[in-house]
């Protein structure tokens, strides 16, 4: 039977990022769930979310979770996957931060008094969180109709899955979900030390020139280390790495591009799920198509 | 009888009471009430004419209790009780009021409800006072012998100062060898003595000295019994030879096929099966590892029923058939013996985190190990004859790369506080490097160069300025492997640039942690520890070498992570302690303990439940509580869980608690 989860795609998903927002719908489905765009989502508050004295900054959140919390007694699931890290971040840190600070909570509550409370108890996971724990990898390998042999796969996990700690969703320092499912999928993972350095965030708008340094750094490793390809969850991360090599190429001439990929294209690609209306290349400012051409 | 002819003293403590309680007003307040014949104030108390003002005030008003309003009663109320005693008053009728830590610092914004808090507090301490018996000390036997748990360094030196002081002195090791960590280092900061050399004469006089009872390769089982009177349970590991007979002539290993990490050398080399612990090990004796023993491996399988043996197959003995007096026998000699002891030192030091734990600064690759791994490969008796080799291919290293407080001051990924030693340490390696090795490329990384010690600020200049180590402020976020090579990633502060260095060895100065068998031994000892597994000291200042428990006694880096000089002082610190307890033939104890009426106690055994030193029987036959005065602490946890009240602290009785406690409420 085909289970319905809710989903939360965030803001960027539904416009550059929509080759990530595509091939995670539709891995899910060939998984057996289906994936549900959460009603009446919102913003989930991007930067803001960092900032420390945050009442105002949480309610974008708590508003979803609240959303969630009406639209999961439908279904009767209280699970809330997002698949962009800086939502995933954002949602499950905002839970938190409300479950620990009551008088936040009765704040907000008293400031949305057109909702209702929130009680709680969504559960908000990142995909690969969802992937390992609830639909378990075991199962994944099933699904793999071309397995991605010989490919070589750079995890990237930047900052927003791992830090702070409270929402890691696995070892700060050494964190290897990422490199477990690209395993199970058939690639060949590379050793890729630099996976949780920062990728220069939203210096990308106005000291381009430091992220194109980052941007550097991180694919020439990348290469270093002998991988085709890096794998990310993060569209921030995703356009930083991706569009920036024009940045690092102009300042290094012996630099060599390489494609940036959600690791959700590469798990649909394995399941079989090589259309463009998943896939969406057009996205990608280095194309990946070359270098995955033997599975699409 | 209830006191009527109470003295109260005030003390001002210079500003420290005075400058926010009215001391003046607070005399006046107290001196009208009819229970106290004489109150007063004076400058300090603690002072010797503020001793003689009670002394001589017991006398002149014929006092028959006293109050002392001043610091905590942790700091003087021995002084006091000192005082009044002089003066011919028993001691137990003196109480401390403590107006300093209770009224007047937590309220120096506001002095007059400060001086109101003061007198309350006063008035309660009357209260409880005017109940209190006249009591005598306890007097308990003692043992004169006495046990250190730790043969490192600081056990050895307590040990040798207990037993030249004429006591027998049992020592416990738990490693095949006593020397400790301080055996296993290269050189010494600062003064580069080789350590092996200056240790072996004091492992000698310890295992020569007829004082001296040593138990290496043993641990402490049981602890029972109360300060001067312990009864230890001493385990004796299976060692599978007969030491009385082994002479560790060695032949033994030379014919050993099977192999082992060696513990001394911390996995940077391998020995035999069986084994001694190193060249210069005292006791210098043969022992088996049971894990690696080809012979008692399938021994042990033949036992579980897991193989079934052949008729006439061979076992592996050569061991045994090289051994000239006989003394392997792979017979599983683990004993237990007792031992009667008046007090006890624990000494049993420190471990370092290992270089797994940061998996994120390479710990996962071989190349890339611990200071103390590194101590071995740097000293000229270990596996590479001081000059190090890289344990994955056994290369020389061109290039190390030094990092300082790896988990060290950093609580999400090792401890909050600060190792100590690693800053001077890791100087010293990186200059014994550069002494070995001209011309190797040396790089270390630091956040701030402690070197908090004498001799050790101008150690750091040497390595800079003779040696030529490459000194790069900053933290290192990152180590990997880049084909032969690790690149260590991490940031010069100093020029506020990332820094990158490919070298081929690195060496992490990981945090320091108690012992990891602490808790065990403190829990048989009662003695508290904290979560990185040192052992906790009475006051930090004034009682370091003090647990609560009486009796028990803590030295060198068991205590908290320190260096050689550090811990040999501690050790003879703590020695002079057991000395000074062991002198006198019986013990005084204070009179301040549990007693159980019997005409009221319905033997139910709460107490006894809640009794953290066992100090609680049940009378079969009487069907009461029964106390032991040498064991009880006076806690009162035992009295608190009474249902009938008959179980109490002497002065501490139901009706003094409450009383003051109704005072300082204001319920009257
Ligand atoms: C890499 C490194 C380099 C160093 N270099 C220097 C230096 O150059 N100069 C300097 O002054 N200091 C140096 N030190 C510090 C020095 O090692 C310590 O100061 C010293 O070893 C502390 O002595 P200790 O006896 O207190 O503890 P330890 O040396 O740790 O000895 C404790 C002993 O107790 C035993 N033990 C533990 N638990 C039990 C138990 N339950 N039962 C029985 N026995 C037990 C252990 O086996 C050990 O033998 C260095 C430390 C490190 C890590
Ligand atoms: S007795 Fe206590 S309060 Fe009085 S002077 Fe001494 S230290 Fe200060
Ligand atoms: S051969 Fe015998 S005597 Fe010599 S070291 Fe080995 S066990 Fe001891
Ligand atoms: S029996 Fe054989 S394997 Fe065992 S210790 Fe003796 S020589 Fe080594
Ligand atoms: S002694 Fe030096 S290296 Fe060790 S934790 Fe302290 S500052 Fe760091």
């Amino acid at each position: 039977m085909r289970k319905k989860v809710m989903f939360y795609p965030g803001c960027t998903l539904k416009g550059v990022a929509k080759n990530l927002e595509d091939s995670t719908v539709e891995s899910a489905r060939v998984l057996g769930y289906d994936f549900i765009e959460l009603p009446g989502w919102t913003c989930c508050g991007a930067v803001y979310g960092l900032a420390q004295d945050s009442v105002k900054f949480t309610i974008a959140n708590v508003r979803n979770l609240i959303k969630a919390q009406n639209y999961g007694k439908e279904i009767g699931d209280n699970r809330l996957i997002a698949v962009c890290s800086m939502c995933y971040n954002n949602l499950r840190r905002a839970h938190i931060d409300v479950m620990k600070n009551k008088d936040k909570l009765k704040t907000l509550d008293l400031f949305m008094d057109e909702e209702a409370n929130y009680e709680g108890n969504i559960n908000v996971l990142h995909y690969l969180q969802f992937l390992k724990n609830d639909v378990g990898f075991e199962n994944i390998k099933t699904m793999v109709k071309k397995p991605l042999k010989g490919l070589k796969v750079a995890p990237y996990y930047g900052c927003l899955l791992l830090r702070p700690e409270e929402i890691s969703i696995d070892d700060r320092e050494d964190p290897h979900i990422l490199e477990d499912l690209l395993r199970l999928l058939g690639a060949e993972v590379v050793d890729y030390p630099l996976k949780n350095e920062c990728c220069g965030s939203y210096h990308t708008v106005d000291k381009k020139e430091i992220v194109g340094e980052r941007t550097y750094k991180l694919v020439s490793v990348a290469r270093e280390m002998g991988a085709d390809v890096i794998a990310t969850s993060c569209p921030l991360c995703f356009f930083n790495l991706d569009k920036r090599q024009e940045i690092a190429k102009k300042k290094h001439s012996e630099f060599e591009h390489m494609p940036i990929v959600y690791f959700t294209q590469l798990m649909a690609i394995a399941f079989g799920l090589t259309s463009q209306d998943v896939l969406h290349f057009d996205k990608h400012y280095i194309s990946p198509e070359e270098v995955l051409k033997k599975w699409l | 009888m209830a006191m009527k002819r109470i003295g109260v003293f005030i003390c001002h403590c210079g500003r420290n009471i005075a400058g926010t309680v009215d001391v003046k007003r607070v005399a006046e307040e107290i001196g009208k009430r009819e229970d106290v014949a004489f109150s007063t104030t004076y400058v300090f108390m603690c002072s010797q004419p503020g001793q003689k003002l009670i002394e001589d005030s017991v006398k002149k008003y014929n006092l028959d209790g006293v109050v002392v309003a001043n610091c905590s009663p942790t700091l003087h109320e021995k002084t006091m009780r000192n005082a009044a005693a002089r003066a011919g008053l028993n001691p137990y009728r003196v109480e401390i009021a403590n107006i300093r830590e209770w009224a007047a610092w937590p309220h120096e914004d506001n002095p007059d409800a400060a001086t109101r808090k003061a007198i309350r507090i006063i008035n309660a301490t009357i209260e409880k006072l005017k109940a209190n018996a006249s009591l005598e000390p306890i007097e308990v036997p003692v043992i004169r012998r006495a046990l250190v748990i730790g043969g490192g360094v600081a056990g050895m030196q307590a040990a040798l100062d207990i037993a030249d002081s004429g006591i027998e002195t049992i020592l416990v090791e738990k490693e095949a060898t006593i020397g400790g960590n301080m055996f296993r280092l290269s050189e010494t900061f600062p003064t580069l003595d080789c350590p092996q050399c200056i240790l072996t004469p004091k492992m000698n006089d310890v295992a020569a000295h007829p004082n001296i009872k040593l138990y290496t390769y043993s641990e402490v089982e049981d602890v029972e019994g109360f300060m001067g009177n312990f009864k230890v349970k001493i385990k004796k590991k299976a060692t599978f030879v007969d030491w009385d007979k082994c002479t560790g002539c060695g032949e033994c290993l030379r014919v050993c096929p099977a192999h082992a990490d060696s513990e001394f050398d911390l996995k940077m080399a391998k020995r035999t099966s069986i084994y001694i612990a190193n060249e210069q090990a005292v006791p210098l004796k043969a022992l088996i590892d049971e894990n690696s023993c080809i012979r008692l491996q399938f021994e042990k399988k033949v036992k579980e029923g897991k193989i079934k043996p052949k008729k006439n197959v061979k076992i592996c003995s050569k061991c045994a058939d090289v051994c000239e007096p006989n003394a392997i026998h792979f017979q599983n000699n683990e004993e237990i013996v007792e031992e009667e002891v008046g007090a006890i030192i624990v000494a049993t030091g420190y471990e370092v985190m290992p270089a797994e734990a940061f998996p994120e600064l390479g710990g996962k690759y071989p190349d890339v190990i611990t200071s103390l791994q590194f101590e071995r490969l740097l000293a000229p008796s270990g596996p590479t004859a001081g000059i190090p080799r890289r344990p994955s291919d056994g290369k020389v290293p061109e290039s190390i790369a030094f990092v300082h407080c790896v988990g060290s001051r950093d609580p999400q990924n090792g401890v909050p506080y600060c190792s100590r030693i690693c800053c001077m340490y890791t100087i010293k390696q990186a200059m014994l490097v550069k002494h070995a090795m001209h011309d190797a490329a040396v790089y270390d990384f630091y956040i701030d160069i402690r070197s908090n010690g004498k001799g050790y600020e101008e150690f750091y200049h040497r390595a800079k300025e003779e040696y030529g180590v490459n000194f790069i402020r900053g933290k290192v976020s990152k180590v990997y492997k880049v084909g032969d090579k690790y690149r260590v990633q991490g940031v010069d502060t100093l020029t506020g640039r990332i820094v990158e260095v490919d070298v081929d060895m690195v060496v992490l100065a990981t945090a320091a942690k108690g012992s990891s068998t602490v808790k065990e031994i403190a829990k048989k000892l009662r003695i508290p520890y904290d979560e990185w597994g040192w052992l906790k000291e009475t006051h930090l200042k004034l009682k370091p070498l003090e647990t609560p428990v009486g009796g028990v006694f803590i030295a060198g880096a068991a205590q908290f992570i320190k260096d050689i000089t550090d811990s040999v002082s501690q050790g003879s610190g703590a020695a002079a302690k057991v000395m000074a307890l062991l002198s006198k033939p019986e013990l005084e104890k204070e009179p301040l303990l549990a007693k159980v009426d019997p005409e009221i106690c319905a033997g139910c055994g709460r107490c006894k439940d809640q009794c953290a030193y066992d100090a609680i029987t049940i009378d079969p036959v009487r069907h009461v509580s029964v106390v032991n005065e040498a064991l009880c602490e006076g806690c009162g946890a035992c009295s608190a869980n009474c249902p009938t009240t008959a179980i109490q602290v002497v002065n501490f009785k139901k009706g003094q608690v409450v009383r003051a406690i109704d005072v300082l409420a204001e319920v009257f």
